[in-house]
C-alpha cells in the first residue's frame, strides 16, 4: 500500500466508524445552548456575543426578507469556523477538504436563493443578468456571459473552501517533512524552514476563518440581489 | 439498602460486577442518559462555573487529539523514519 501525500484527506475507519463522523459531531460540543440565566458562564457570553456581533454584520446590508435566513447563515459560518480551526490540531481531520461536503452546503444554498428571486421578483431577477448601460450590440454576448457566471457560482464556493483549505494542509504538511527530514543534515536550514513552518500555521488559522466568512458572505450577497 | 443495578461505579463491589452490568440500560434512550449524564458532569464542573478558565474546553480539544490518534494509528503506523513519507499528520 502507498503512501501518498493525499493520504491525510482521507477519513481512517477504526471499528467501522469513519474519523469523519467524530470531525463533523464535535463542533456541536463546543458550543452549550444558553440558558435562562440573566449571567451565563464564559463560554456561553462569548459565543452570545460573536453570535450577536455576526448576525448583526451579515444581516444589515439586507432587506427584511432576508432576515428568514439569519439562523442558517450564522449557523453555517459558527460550523465552518470550529470546523476549520479545529483541523488545525495535530492527527485531527477536517471534513471541509472534502469537494463533496463543501459543494452539498454551496449548491443548496445557492439554489435557494436563485429560486427565491425567480419566484418571488422574476422581472428583477432576470434582470440581473445584464449590467445597466451596456452598449445595445453587446447584450446578447453580456447575457450569455452573465448566466454562465451565475451557474457557476456554486461550484467557485465549494471549490474555494476546499482548494484553500487542502492547499494549506498540504503545504503544512511538506514544510514540515523538510524541517524534519533537514534536522539531521543541515540545521541552519532546518531552523529557517521551521520559521516558515511557524508563519504558514500563522497563515493557516487566518485562512480557515476567513475561508468560513467568505463562503457566509458570498451566500449573503446572492441573497440580497435576489431577495 | 440500595438495589445494584443503581449503585455508582465505584461503590460496587468486585463480585457484584455482573450483576451490575446486568442490570444497567442498554437500549439507545439508556445510551443517550448516560452521555447526557456525563456531559452534565463535565459541563458543570469546568465550564458552568463562575470563573472557567481555557482549562474546560483544553480538555475537551485534547481528548479529541488523542481520540484522532488513536483513529488513525494504524495508517500513521506504516511510515517509517527512512521512508519519503514520513511527517506529522495535520
Amino acid at each position: 500500500m502507498t503512501v501518498s501525500l493525499f493520504d491525510q484527506f482521507m477519513s481512517p475507519t477504526y471499528l467501522g466508524i469513519p474519523l469523519l463522523a467524530l470531525a463533523l459531531t464535535l463542533p456541536w460540543i463546543f458550543f452549550p445552548s444558553p440558558t435562562s440565566r440573566w449571567l451565563n458562564n464564559r463560554l456561553l457570553t462569548l459565543q452570545a456575543w460573536f453570535i450577536n456581533r455576526f448576525t448583526q454584520q451579515i444581516l444589515t446590508p439586507l432587506s427584511l426578507g432576508g432576515h428568514k435566513w439569519a439562523l442558517i447563515l450564522t449557523s453555517l459560518m459558527v460550523f465552518l469556523i470550529t470546523l476549520n480551526i479545529l483541523g488545525l490540531l495535530p492527527y485531527t481531520f477536517t471534513p471541509t477538504t472534502q469537494l463533496s461536503l463543501n459543494l452539498a452546503l454551496a449548491f443548496p444554498l445557492w439554489l435557494a436563493t436563485v429560486l427565491i428571486g425567480l419566484r418571488n421578483q422574476p422581472t428583477a431577477a432576470l434582470g440581473h443578468l445584464l449590467p445597466e448601460g451596456t452598449p445595445t450590440p453587446l447584450i446578447p454576448v453580456l447575457v450569455i456571459i452573465e448566466t454562465i457566471s451565475l451557474l457557476i457560482r456554486p461550484l467557485a464556493l465549494g471549490v474555494r473552501l476546499t482548494a484553500n483549505l487542502t492547499a494549506g494542509h498540504l503545504l503544512m504538511q511538506l514544510t514540515s517533512t523538510a524541517a524534519f527530514v533537514l534536522l539531521s543534515m543541515m540545521p541552519a536550514v532546518a531552523i529557517l524552514t521551521t520559521i516558515l513552518l511557524f508563519l504558514l500555521t500563522l497563515l493557516e488559522v487566518a485562512v480557515a476563518m476567513i475561508q468560513a466568512y467568505v463562503f457566509v458572505l458570498l451566500l449573503s450577497l446572492y441573497l440580497q440581489e435576489n431577495v | 439498602p440500595v438495589p445494584v443495578a443503581d449503585k455508582r461505579l465505584m461503590d460496587v463491589k468486585l463480585g457484584e460486577l455482573g450483576s451490575w452490568l446486568g442490570g444497567r440500560d442498554f437500549t439507545p434512550n439508556g445510551i443517550i442518559a448516560a452521555v447526557r449524564r456525563g456531559h452534565d458532569r463535565y459541563y458543570n464542573k469546568y465550564i458552568n462555573v463562575k470563573r472557567g478558565g481555557i482549562g474546560g474546553i483544553t480538555m475537551l480539544l485534547v481528548g479529541y487529539v488523542a481520540i484522532s490518534y488513536l483513529w488513525e494509528y494504524d495508517h500513521i503506523s506504516k511510515k517509517t523514519y527512512y521512508s519519503s513519507m514520513f511527517c506529522l499528520c495535520l
